[in-house]
């Protein structure tokens, strides 16, 4: 009876989004008269940052800060629809939904600005901070707060626009039955390292090293932050949590907060994250999805690096100590 | 059922209501006081999304009754910055991406407050077990150790 290391890698392809029926997202961007930029949309913040991610790409296309940027994420009754924040979807079909909206939004904007300027819209630029100018001529400018108030009482213009973003339903060939599911795969590579109690059963997570390619990272800070937490969640799926731990049967299911597993801030591996940035064709600026990703490749990792350790491969989860010593049991007894 | 005064000192103000005998705290709180900075995530003692002090001690609200604050000084997280001047705790968290729902924060930032009054210097070990009764769903706990430790860093440095 020993604590035995072993040592498990797992790497895993993951799409973002799906389009089983077809996959929209739409968006609608107005200014207010004083150049406020509102961004509607029914996709919802579940707190995983949408709301800025959004905030960042929209400002980035319409040429304003992000701070003047808006998140409305009013009411799925009301706003334009959007399929909703799973699949890790947020991110690529809102963001692209978002561009074509501001990019409409923005040549309305420049038109007025052009009236106002006596420019051609073509010759104009923004400048990030608040203002519209001509190119190669600073000195001849306005700002979008004067752009704003111009196009409301003066040119009875609406600087908005329209955003649709549409994964078309994908059909299996019939011969081969090929077809697309999902587009733009993030991946992920993870290594574990465990130490695994023969006598009890029990896995203790020593470190756990994780490279994550997610296309930008649009906001580097949120993006470690989600995998750093993912990392987490990975660990916590492949070794505790479960609402039914002799499924299909429920008994013995955990009933409130206490008896329902999960690591706590004493049983935190030591973890590393790597970010590979390999800008994806059809994302947002080059965005992927790496939400959910980034907890799947911590579970085949840790499920091989317990077999690496006491040989007996576990395929069902979580792997807790009972599962663990039950294969034990079944190796010695054959 | 007759309704119970209490009163006691919110974040430095004198408050008085009328409650039902045997409501918590927390509602007393978020739904007569309307200090929603403490939440209620699992009601029953578990989560620490509640968490406030009273005299100088952390509590979990959700289990506390209202009457028994009867005169007593509480805090809660919405009474820690002064003004926009957010606590070096606040701002460590802010700093650190330390948050990412949110839920949890309140909770966590009222444990490291208390860990950092009775203990200005703690090391990794002590900050585990300051917000070990505080769940978070989101952060995978590493950058809210790593906040309280940079917060209790900016303490040394502003103190030295």
């Amino acid at each position: 009876m020993a604590k035995k290391r072993g040592r498990g890698v797992a790497a895993v392809n993951y799409p973002t989004g799906m389009n089983l029926g077809g996959d929209p997202t739409q968006a609608l961007v107005h200014s207010t008269p004083t150049g406020g930029i509102m961004v509607t949309l029914s996709s919802v913040d579940l707190g995983q940052g949408l709301r800025q991610i959004i905030a960042q790409i929209c400002a980035e296309t319409m040429g304003v800060p992000t701070d003047a940027v808006t998140i409305d994420t009013a009411d799925t009754d009301t706003g334009p629809h959007c399929m909703g924040t799973f699949a890790s979807r947020g991110t690529h079909r809102v963001g692209n939904a978002v561009i074509q909206a501001a990019q409409e939004a923005r040549q309305v904007m420049l038109e007025v600005a052009a009236e106002e300027l006596e420019a051609d819209p073509v010759d104009l630029e923004t400048d990030g901070v608040g203002n519209i100018h001509v190119k190669g001529a600073s000195n001849r400018n306005i700002s979008i707060f004067d752009t704003a108030l111009a196009a409301h009482f003066k040119h009875g213009r609406s600087i908005s626009g329209r955003g649709m973003f549409l994964v078309p339903r994908s059909y299996p060939e019939t011969e081969t039955g090929a077809m697309k599911p999902s587009t733009c795969y993030a991946h992920a590579c993870t290594v574990a390292e465990v130490e695994v109690d023969d006598e009890t059963g029990e896995v203790a997570v020593l470190s756990i090293k994780n490279v994550f390619e997610i296309g930008r990272a649009l906001n580097p800070k949120m993006v470690e932050q989600q995998l750093v937490g993912g990392s987490w969640m990975g660990i916590s799926h492949a070794l505790y949590e479960t609402t039914e731990p002799y499924y299909p049967k429920r008994d013995h299911g955990g009933r409130d907060y206490n008896e329902y597993l999960m690591p706590g801030p004493g049983d935190l591996a030591e973890t590393e994250i790597a970010v590979l940035e390999r800008p994806s064709g059809d994302g947002p600026y080059g965005a992927k999805g790496p939400g959910e990703m980034c907890a799947n490749p911590q579970i085949p990792a840790v499920a091989n690096a317990i077999f690496d350790a006491v040989g007996v491969r576990i395929d069902t989860l979580p792997i807790t100590p009972e599962r663990i010593l039950r294969a034990l049991k079944q190796r010695e007894a054959a | 059922m007759a309704k119970v005064p209490v009163q006691f000192t919110l974040n430095g103000s004198e408050r008085a209501e009328f409650v039902e005998s045997g409501a918590t705290l927390l509602t007393t709180l978020r739904d007569r006081m309307g200090d929603t900075s403490p939440k209620g995530g699992c009601h029953q003692g578990t989560c620490g999304a509640c968490t406030v002090m009273v005299d100088g001690e952390l509590r979990l609200s959700c289990l506390t009754l209202a009457e028994t604050c009867e005169g007593a000084d509480v805090r809660t997280t919405a009474g820690l910055a002064n003004g926009e001047v957010l606590t070096p705790v606040q701002r460590a968290f802010e700093d650190a991406f330390a948050a990412q729902c949110g839920f949890c924060t309140p909770g966590m930032i009222m444990a490291a407050t208390a860990l950092l009054e009775r203990n200005p210097k703690p090391d990794r070990a002590e900050v585990i077990e300051a917000i070990s009764g505080n769940v978070c769903r989101c952060t995978g706990y590493e950058p809210i150790i790593r906040a309280v430790l940079s917060a209790a860093r900016a303490n040394s440095t502003s103190a030295a």
